[in-house]
C-alpha cells in the first residue's frame, strides 16, 4: 500500500507547488521601501517649471504617487480609472512624470484628461531610482507621516482599486 | 582577383561582432570596475540579465549610476547597499544568507540527506527480504553445468 501512497503525496505536493506557480507574477519584486519613509525629492512641477515640489508637503495627508510617462503602454490603460477615482475626491493624485518630455507629457494629459492634483517632472529618471521603480505605471499609497504604506507595480486595475488601494486608504485615513 | 574578393568577404563578419551593452566612458579603468559590479546585479526589467549586459533603460541608468557614484569614491558595497535598499535582494544573483532564504541554501541539501536516507533504507530492507539459503550438492552441480554450459556456447 505504502508503494502507492507516498509517490502519489509527493504528487500532490509538486501539483500544489506548480499551481500556486501559476498564480506568480515573477515580474512583481516585493519593494524594500514599503513600510519605509517616501524618498525625498524636490521637483519642477510639469504645469508649472518654475514651481517645484517636495513630498513633505503633503505631511498630515493620505496620498497616491502615481508614476507615469507619455511613452508607457500600460499607463493608457490604467489612466482612465485615476481619472475616475480623481472625479470621486477620495484621495489626492500626485503624478511623477518619469523620463519624458515635458511637450509630450503635457499633451498626453491634454488628450486623456488629467487626474493629477500636479503632476513632477524626474527628466533623468533619478527620483525613480529612489523609488525602486523598474516598471511604469507604479503607484504608491503614502500616509499622513510620509511611510509608503503600499506599492502597486504595474497599471492600478479596478479590482485591486477596490480591494487593496481603497480599503488602505480608507484605513490609513483614520488614524 | 575574384578569389581575393571573395576571402575579403569572407572577413567581413569579423568587422560586426557583438559585445556587451557598453557605455562609452572617459576612464576605461572605472568602466571596467563598473562592469565588474555590474555583472553581479540584475537587470530589474529584463530580469534575466545582468545590469551589465541589459540594454533595457533603466538599465542603463542604473549603470550611470554606478558609474558616478564609483567616481565620488563610494566602495562596491556602499553601492551595492545602495540599489539593495531601492529594489531589495533582488538585485544580487547571489543571494544572502537570511532566515528566508534558508531553504533556498540548505533546501538541495536536506533533498540529497532525505534521498539518501531512503535510499539506505530501502537497501537494508531489501537485504532483510531477501533469505539466505545455502544449495544442497545437487543444486550446485547442476548450476556448475549450466553455466558451463553456457561458457560452451560463448565458445
Amino acid at each position: 500500500m505504502m508503494r502507492f501512497i507516498l509517490p502519489f503525496v509527493i504528487f500532490i505536493i509538486l501539483a500544489v507547488f506548480l499551481f500556486r506557480g501559476l498564480s506568480l507574477d515573477p515580474r512583481e519584486v516585493p519593494s524594500p521601501l514599503v513600510g519605509k519613509p517616501a524618498p525625498v525629492f524636490n521637483l519642477p512641477q510639469l504645469h508649472a517649471p518654475a514651481k517645484r515640489f517636495s513630498p513633505q508637503e503633503m505631511k498630515g495627508k493620505v496620498w497616491l504617487l502615481n508614476v507615469w510617462a507619455s511613452w508607457c503602454v500600460s499607463c493608457v490603460q490604467e489612466h482612465p480609472i485615476l481619472v475616475e477615482l480623481a472625479q470621486q475626491n477620495i484621495v489626492p493624485i500626485y503624478g511623477l512624470d518619469y523620463k519624458d518630455k515635458s511637450a509630450d507629457a503635457l499633451a498626453w494629459l491634454n488628450n486623456k484628461g488629467n487626474p493629477y492634483v500636479l503632476t513632477v517632472s524626474d527628466a533623468d529618471g533619478r527620483i525613480g531610482i529612489d523609488y525602486g521603480v523598474y516598471g511604469v505605471p507604479e503607484t504608491y499609497v503614502i500616509d499622513k507621516q510620509g511611510v509608503i504604506q503600499y506599492k502597486q507595480i504595474g497599471p492600478v486595475t479596478p479590482q485591486n482599486l477596490q480591494e487593496k488601494i481603497l480599503p488602505l486608504v480608507a484605513e490609513l485615513e483614520k488614524k | 582577383m575574384m578569389r581575393i574578393l571573395v576571402m575579403l568577404m569572407c572577413l567581413m563578419p569579423l568587422l560586426g561582432y557583438a559585445g556587451e551593452a557598453k557605455d562609452l566612458a572617459a576612464d576605461p579603468l572605472l568602466e571596467k570596475r563598473m562592469i565588474g559590479l555590474a555583472d553581479k546585479l540584475r537587470c530589474l526589467v529584463c530580469q534575466n540579465e545582468s545590469l551589465a549586459s541589459s540594454h533595457a533603460e533603466l538599465a542603463e541608468d542604473l549603470r550611470r549610476e554606478v558609474r558616478e557614484q564609483m567616481k565620488t569614491g563610494k566602495t562596491d558595497q556602499e553601492i551595492i547597499d545602495y540599489l539593495v535598499a531601492r529594489y531589495g535582494d533582488f538585485v544580487l544573483y547571489d543571494p544572502p544568507m537570511k532566515s528566508y532564504t534558508l531553504l533556498l541554501w540548505f533546501g538541495p541539501f536536506a533533498l540529497l540527506l532525505g534521498g539518501g536516507g531512503v535510499l539506505v533504507y530501502q537497501l537494508r530492507k531489501r537485504r532483510q527480504t531477501i533469505p539466505e539459503t545455502t544449495l544442497s550438492a545437487e543444486a550446485q552441480q547442476r548450476a556448475a553445468a549450466l553455466l558451463n554450459q553456457d561458457k560452451d556456447n560463448q565458445a
